[in-house]
């Protein structure tokens, strides 16, 4: 999380840059790193990416928002994301993720629900993630019993 | 001595609880390996103990059983797991250690005939090695079905300074888990495909794209790349034969769109991950402009078997050549997923039916209802009704049939499953994995869910499906790659065999 003031926050995306200096095709590394150590990937943080990859902030930019992993606003205190793929809608994925979305704010202080489309847990549906674990055969009962710490 | 006992390390295994049985049978002082899973995913966590009989598995195991696995109580036994009839009545070759070896450990990967296919092809030219990789019949286990042996042909025979060897192993389609199991349980044997695909056609470099959902696969491919460069199976001069080849894993981001060939090749290079116009194909203009292989992750799980001797002691590739049927030779990995009562891995030759693996191997829906339609290949897959299950699973008949076999995939509905939703579903995936580049897609995904929206509301139907039927056909014609091309076959196919769900009752037809 950030609390880290700017220019701290940019020395340090900049090492981190220049950590990948000698990869090829660096950037998408870069970007998992600093959302790996700050969160989320800030504007000024584009600028520094851009500066130490002699790339434009255009690219940087058009590469930050094409990706769905890539925040760019500080993560919540928990997230939960479940999975709408076909293979968990045909055991009711799709009304799953209606009603934890409405209930996201009984489930603690600072919770997002997010989609997911497959997490690669097909057979054993409907799938989800919770703080980032996988979890399959989730259910109403099943989420607030994993939550309980949340709130 | 203690108990040796696998609990499975799999992400589907860990998503119902085996973390917590492994500890529990540390904690009580049992010798714990983190196996693949064997592909029966309804009895995860299945853990094995070994015993002079063989691996004995018990099913469906919590931490409160560990005691009485232990001591040899636990009533729960589903016998010698290697003797299961779900398993020794498939054929398996590119699963054949997955659930089986450690896959943290490069000696058990070679105790199981591991590292024989590289060391014969290290012995032969580029040219003899795609040879056999020709005669072999792989095709590639991506989807589109392109010969290997053709593909590596145009690399070898393209001159340039330098080349790459590219997997793709962004296995997005939900349904689909073959690629992700195969690494979590037996990760060597990628590595030492691409070995041998850097070997046939002069590659230096590789790289694996991984999706960012599979954060256990990285971690296991990640432990194996180590281990091989350690051992000597990549880097400089491999085994002495003088190849030297380095491979890096790399990380998706969560775009679908990064799966198809050429927005992953774009994606490697560090740019928005969006779709190239073909020609150029990747064979010659890939990665950064260099001639590159780009295969799926099962395409190069089969070759190591391809190059080595088969157990009846002829060439790998003539016994993988003699499974199968038509132009689909050797096995293929299905994946029974959805609503599925017995859900898992199915290695069997091209040719089964999709009656016997849903009925059969599945046993129908978990729900117990009657099966309505079955999703083949993917999102962008057709929808298929019980009538059409008799249908042979190979890449000819299917397509003669309307279908695609995609990467594997099978997912079941039951009943209850409304089919003009699923088909808005489609449409509205599309809509938000679209890569944005070409309009067919980008503008009309969002079209389509519009129009399906008004047929779902019951207004104007008969005129929207005129429509909507015009404008998958502009898709189906216009897009740029296979995301905008096939997101009409899920819709089209729903329509077609499930009319009445898009005729509703008190509908303005």
């Amino acid at each position: 999380m950030t609390t880290a003031p700017t220019t701290d926050r940019v020395a340090l995306v900049r090492a981190i840059a220049t950590q990948h200096l000698a990869d090829r095709g660096a950037l998408m590394p870069v970007l998992h790193d600093v959302v790996e150590e700050l969160g989320h990937v800030a504007r000024e943080d584009v600028e520094a990416i851009a500066d130490v990859l002699n790339l434009s902030v255009a690219e940087v930019h058009g590469v930050v928002t094409f990706y769905k992993d890539f925040r760019t606003e500080p993560a919540p205190a928990h997230a939960v994301a479940l999975c709408r793929g076909e293979a968990c809608q045909s055991v009711g994925a799709e009304a799953l993720y209606a009603e934890t979305r409405d209930r996201a704010a009984d489930l603690g202080a600072d919770v997002e629900v997010d989609e997911v489309f497959c997490l690669g847990n097909c057979a054993l549906g409907p799938s989800g993630t919770l703080d980032g674990r996988l979890h399959g055969r989730l259910s109403r009962e099943r989420i607030t019993s994993l939550t309980e710490g949340w709130r | 001595m203690s108990a040796r006992v696998f609990v499975p390390g799999d992400a589907a295994a860990v998503s119902v609880g085996a973390d917590e049985v492994a500890a529990a049978f540390g904690a009580a002082g049992a010798t714990v390996v983190r196996n693949g899973s064997r592909g029966m995913l309804w009895l995860e966590p299945l853990v094995e103990v070994e015993t002079e009989a063989g691996r004995v598995g018990f099913a469906n195991v919590e931490p409160a059983d560990v005691a009485s696995v232990l001591s040899g109580e636990h009533t729960g036994s589903i016998g010698v797991v290697d003797e299961h009839p779900w398993l020794t009545s498939q054929r398996r070759v590119s699963f054949v250690r997955v659930g089986v070896v450690d896959p943290a450990s490069v000696a058990d990967y070679e105790a199981h005939g591991g590292w024989a296919g590289l060391r014969r092809a290290l012995s032969l030219t580029p040219a003899e090695v795609v040879q056999e990789v020709t005669d072999s019949g792989l095709r590639g286990r991506g989807g589109a079905g392109f010969p290997a042996g053709i593909k590596w042909r145009t690399v070898l025979e393209t001159v340039a300074d330098q080349k790459f060897v590219a997997c793709n192993f962004d296995e997005g389609d939900s349904g689909t888990f073959a690629d992700r199991m195969v690494v979590e349980g037996d990760p060597f044997t990628l590595v030492e495909g691409m070995t041998i695909a850097a070997h046939a056609v002069g590659a230096s470099e590789g790289y694996v794209y991984v999706r960012s959902e599979y954060p256990h696969a990285v971690a296991a491919l990640r432990r194996a790349v180590d281990a091989a460069y350690t051992h000597g199976y990549l880097g400089q001069d491999i085994l002495g034969s003088g190849l030297c080849f380095d491979l890096h894993v790399r990380v998706g981001a969560g775009a679908y769109i990064c799966g198809e060939e050429s927005s992953m090749l774009d994606s490697l290079e560090g740019k928005r991950g969006e779709v190239r116009a073909k020609p150029p194909i990747p064979a010659i203009e890939g990665l950064w402009g260099l001639p590159t292989a780009v295969n799926n992750v099962l395409t190069l799980c089969a070759v190591p078997m391809v190059l080595s001797e088969a157990d009846s002691g002829g060439p790998g590739w003539q016994s993988y050549a003699e499974l199968g049927t038509g132009r689909s030779r050797g096995t293929q990995v299905f994946q029974l997923a959805g609503n599925i009562r017995q859900g898992g891995i199915v290695e069997l030759p091209f040719g089964v039916s999709l009656r016997e693996l849903v009925e059969e191997y599945g046993g129908g829906t978990l729900s117990g209802r009657p099966v309505r339609a079955v999703q083949v290949g993917g999102p962008l897959g057709a929808y298929v009704p019980p009538d059409g299950f008799d249908v042979p699973m190979d890449y000819e008949a299917l397509a003669e049939s309307g279908a695609m076999l995609g990467h594997g995939g099978i997912v079941v509905f039951d009943d209850t499953v409304d089919m003009a939703r699923m088909a808005r579903f489609a449409m509205e995936f599309c809509s938000i994995e679209s890569c944005g580049k070409c309009t067919p897609c980008r503008v009309g995904s969002t079209r389509g869910v519009e129009t399906i929206d008004r047929i779902i509301a019951g207004r104007d139907v008969a005129a929207n499906l005129v429509l909507l039927d015009d404008l998958c056909e502009t898709m189906t014609k216009g897009s740029l790659c296979a995301m905008g091309g096939l997101t009409p076959m899920p819709v089209q196919s729903a329509i077609k065999h499930w009319r009445q769900d898009f005729e509703r009752e008190g509908a303005d037809v």
